[in-house]
């Protein structure tokens, strides 16, 4: 069979310089109906090759200095990409190439609503027009499982929930029935559950139409579910590529067995830590949660009366231990990240406890957030960033405090001679170290984590992670550790709470929680997990959603009814 | 309750702190009403002349008490009697109002009808020649005073082609509109000129940023065209802040356009609010201002509903 498309020698490089190319060199085949799994960290070039064939790397700054990309028409003739007109391209991108991107937040016009934006690639495609346009938008709503279609097509972006937005750029971009369809990290944003959704219906759509398929990602574990073909690409090189059961089971190259090895992967509970030394009832606990519950006032107004509330942590109670690791995960709104914010008093508890006991500093309680770009004033150099803690806690900067500031930098692996040294000049992963060092400044007891990982390439996650192993042991520390990611809950974590809707459902220890998953969410969380062993699975298109939290004025939930699964594992009872 | 009528219900205390203010500010000025209007033949007055002048114009009593009588008086629409037209306010003002209303209108007009396609222009040929050379003209259009655009305009008008704009008597709009515009298009240029630089310069601006956002990707991977691309999904993203920028400036040119006025000889809003200021004439200056405030408070007030109208974001959280 004629290869679709066939790419030899792509070199892309940006800006006016040519010596210093972005894309080095790729070459891959794709068969009609095949999917290729592009893998490769930030910067490794993955996103700019697949740019390249539709050639929107050029409205980036873009240029192709090297190659050639030939796509096979439905007449068979063959078209040159690298050398197409934009007047040709413009009638390739979206009839015959579909695209879908990583942000559906960003990625849909906010000024025009998802029923006129899908209409226009129908108008652009098939020439459809009014009311033609219109059903035929509604029936592609229909087909990624949008309920009530008709409503949903006069709602504007900001509307919809970050998987509906994907939905909704999925069927723009199935609008032209393209052949080939680019997939560009398309569920990196986006929650474990509705990940799973979005690749069951890609899964679907693509046999039902016969697309290929190209998958960008970074989780190798996403690309044993679908791809036929793996290419592995990094500083702008493939470094190696084949079928996807050669690559995944006899890796060849290093960083290949690196991505397999070293990167957390989710192994159903049994790479859960066994270190811990809990000893249920005895440790008096660093921090006791009781019927924690955090409410927002929704429309509250001058002129509008208080019509209810949104019940973002309902009734949660949890104890954190001396020496160990609990982690929350749960989904984006489930009010684990609110839990975090109210233990350090970020939030209002509306109400119910929370009792720190009085450790070795005297600011028992640090956090580290999730963005390591965001979190460091970028005006301040290390010595200042370090500084800080001590000074809010009214402390001040003497030869002790930089002795301190030197240890720490040492333990968290940066050089010690760095105190003068700006945000700007380290990467992800050294920043996250910076925030960790910023963190244990004044000797805490417990670090609140949230999605402290999250941001940091994989690779980079693995040694982090492992650093905050070494500094618990080292010092003693609890962790909270707030996560969506379950292969690095795995990791880190002694103890799990899965999240849903602002209440735990389900508490015990990880390796218990993450193998025998009790709760029914707990479940449906755990099933969506991609994994290494979970090849060419079919997930199925689950698209319950989330119960709303905005509740009216006045509502008490239910008293929790929970079951021991096990010793200190408890579920609620549904 | 609505967000409108929100709005409107703050009115009335904003121009009440506009009238405290003017009220006061403008008797802390040395001289009075009396001197302003007779010049030297003021020394001529007997005292108790000078006192009946006072007591017909109000100005004897205790300032207080004049801010209380003339709120009052504003209570009922009146405005107080201008002492320099000896008409009221109110007549005067709104004699003066059509002539700055049209002249503010054309220049938008003229300044969004090019500094809107220029900026977009610029943008799309972003560090290419177009880009670089609209980028001089908005500098130096930005950076030239008014008045020289002005002066330049008519010496070329009435050297090179003999056109003399017809000065001082102002024909208005439905007498007249050819006559009109031939008197209000080089004034509204002359305005216009200094605006359209700076709306060119936002609308690039703002175009750029959206031009490199990911729903713009988003579009071209569709297939849309490039000129679709930057009208119908990046220009409706960019315009907000030009419509910031509009509304500000247009509320300026509400008040008045004082040196444009001047050159050209039109009996705007701006003359009239000066010259009341030099002839001490209270009651106008008051009046004058208010109104100012006013048309302030509603070109804002328009300036928010147009961002709902452009941003369904904005126009459904404002519930």
């Amino acid at each position: 069979m004629n290869p679709l498309l066939s790419v030899r020698d792509l070199t892309v490089a940006f800006g006016k310089d040519a010596s210093q190319p972005v894309v080095k060199g790729v070459s891959f085949d794709l068969k009609p109906g095949e999917t290729l799994a592009i893998v490769g960290e930030s910067g490794s070039g993955k996103s700019v090759t697949a740019l390249s064939i539709n050639r929107l790397v050029d409205f980036g700054g873009g240029r192709i200095v090297g190659g050639s990309m030939g796509l096979t028409r439905p007449d068979g003739a063959v078209l040159e990409l690298s050398q197409a007109e934009e007047k040709t391209l413009v009638g390739i991108r979206g009839r015959e190439i579909g695209m879908i991107f990583q942000e559906p937040m960003t990625s849909l016009n906010p000024v025009h609503t998802v029923g006129a934006q899908i209409e226009e690639a129908f108008r652009l495609h098939r020439g459809l027009e009014g009311q033609a346009a219109r059903q035929a938008a509604r029936e592609a709503l229909d087909r990624v499982r949008i309920a009530d279609a008709g409503q949903r097509l006069r709602y504007y972006p900001h509307q919809l929930s970050g998987g509906m937005r994907q939905r909704v750029m999925i069927a723009m971009a199935l609008a032209g029935n393209p052949r080939l369809l680019i997939a560009d990290e398309p569920t990196t944003a986006l929650d474990v559950t509705v990940q799973a959704q979005i690749m069951a219906l890609l899964a679907e759509l693509k046999a039902e139409m016969g697309m290929a398929m190209i998958f960008i990602t970074h989780d190798i574990g996403l690309v044993a579910g679908i791809a036929d073909d793996v290419l592995v690409m990094q500083n702008g090189v493939a470094v190696e590529q084949g079928r996807l059961d050669a690559v995944l089971d006899a890796p060849q190259h290093d960083y290949t067995r690196h991505l397999l090895n070293a990167v957390p992967h989710f192994d159903g509970g049994r790479a859960a830590r066994d270190d811990g030394t809990r000893t249920e009832g005895r440790a008096k606990p660093m921090v006791a949660v009781r019927d924690l519950m955090v409410r927002f006032p929704v429309g509250r107004g001058l002129f509008s009366r208080n019509p209810g509330a949104v019940h973002a942590v309902e009734g949660v109670d949890f104890d954190l231990v001396q020496g160990e690791t609990l982690a929350i995960v749960g989904e984006s709104g489930s009010g684990k990240s609110t839990t975090a914010r109210a233990i350090l008093g970020l939030v209002e508890a509306t109400r119910g406890t929370i009792d720190a006991a009085s450790g070795h500093g005297d600011r028992p309680i640090q956090m580290v957030f999730q963005d390591p770009f965001a979190s460091l004033n970028p005006r301040l150099d290390v010595e200042n960033l370090l500084a800080e803690p001590a000074i809010a806690a009214g402390r001040r900067v003497d030869a002790a405090l930089r002795e301190r500031m030197t240890f720490l930098l040492e333990k968290v692996g940066l050089p010690t001679d760095c105190l003068a040294r700006y945000p700007h000049q380290f990467s992800g992963g050294q920043r996250q170290r910076l925030c960790i060092a910023r963190a244990l400044m004044l000797n805490p007891d417990v670090v609140v984590l949230d999605e402290a990982v999250s941001a940091l390439d994989v690779s980079v996650q693995a040694r982090v992670l492992d650093l905050l192993i070494d500094l618990q042991r080292e010092f003693g520390l609890a962790y909270l550790f707030i996560s969506h990611d379950m292969a690095v809950v795995e990791r880190i974590a002694h103890r799990v709470a899965v999240m849903y809707a602002g209440q735990i459902v389900e508490i015990g220890d990880a390796g218990a929680v993450l193998s025998r998953p009790q709760h029914s969410y707990t479940r449906r969380l755990i099933a969506a997990v991609p994994g290494m062993d979970r090849r060419r699975q079919r997930y199925d298109v689950d698209t319950t959603p989330v119960p709303s939290l905005v509740r009216p004025r006045g509502y008490e939930p239910p008293r929790a009814d929970w079951v021991d699964a096990g010793p200190g594992h408890r579920v609620r009872v549904e | 309750m609505n967000y409108l009528a929100r709005r409107l219900l703050t009115f009335p205390l904003i121009l009440l702190g506009v009238s405290l203010l003017v009220f006061f500010s403008i008797r802390m000025i040395p001289g009075d009403a009396i001197t302003a209007m007779l010049g030297t033949e003021a020394g001529l007055l007997t005292p108790v002349q000078r006192q009946a002048l006072a007591a017909y114009f109000g100005i004897d009593q205790p300032v207080v008490v004049q801010y209380g009588r003339w709120l009052a008086g504003l209570l009922q629409g009146d405005l107080g009697i201008s002492v320099t037209y000896g008409k009221p306010v109110l007549t005067v003002i709104l004699e003066r109002f059509p002539l700055t209303l049209e002249l503010a209108l054309l220049a938008m007009v003229i300044a969004l009808g090019i500094g809107v396609p220029a900026g977009v222009l610029a943008a799309t040929n972003n560090e290419r020649s177009t880009d670089v050379v609209v980028r001089i003209l908005a500098m130096l259009g930005q950076s030239t005073p008014g008045f020289v655009v002005g002066l330049v305009i008519i010496y070329v008008l009435s050297v090179y082609f003999g056109f003399v704009p017809a000065m001082g008597s102002f024909t208005p709009l439905w007498a007249d509109p050819l006559a009109n515009l031939g008197q209000l298009i080089f004034p509204a240029v002359t305005l216009g000129f200094a605006f359209a630089a700076s709306v060119t310069r936002i609308s690039r601006s703002a175009m750029l940023d959206v031009l490199s956002d990911d729903y713009i990707r988003t579009a071209r991977a569709k297939g849309v065209s490039g000129s679709s691309v930057v009208w119908h999904h990046a220009l409706p993203n960019a315009l907000i802040p030009v419509v910031t920028l509009s509304g500000v400036e247009f509320g300026y040119l509400l008040g008045g356009a004082v040196i444009v006025e001047q050159i050209f000889a039109l009996p705007g809003l701006g003359r009239l609010t000066l010259d009341a200021i030099g002839q001490r004439d209270y009651a106008l200056v008051q009046g004058c201002v208010l109104f100012i405030a006013l048309n302030f408070l509603i070109v804002n007030l328009l300036v928010d509903l147009a961002y709902a109208a452009l941003d369904p974001r904005i126009r459904l959280s404002a519930r």
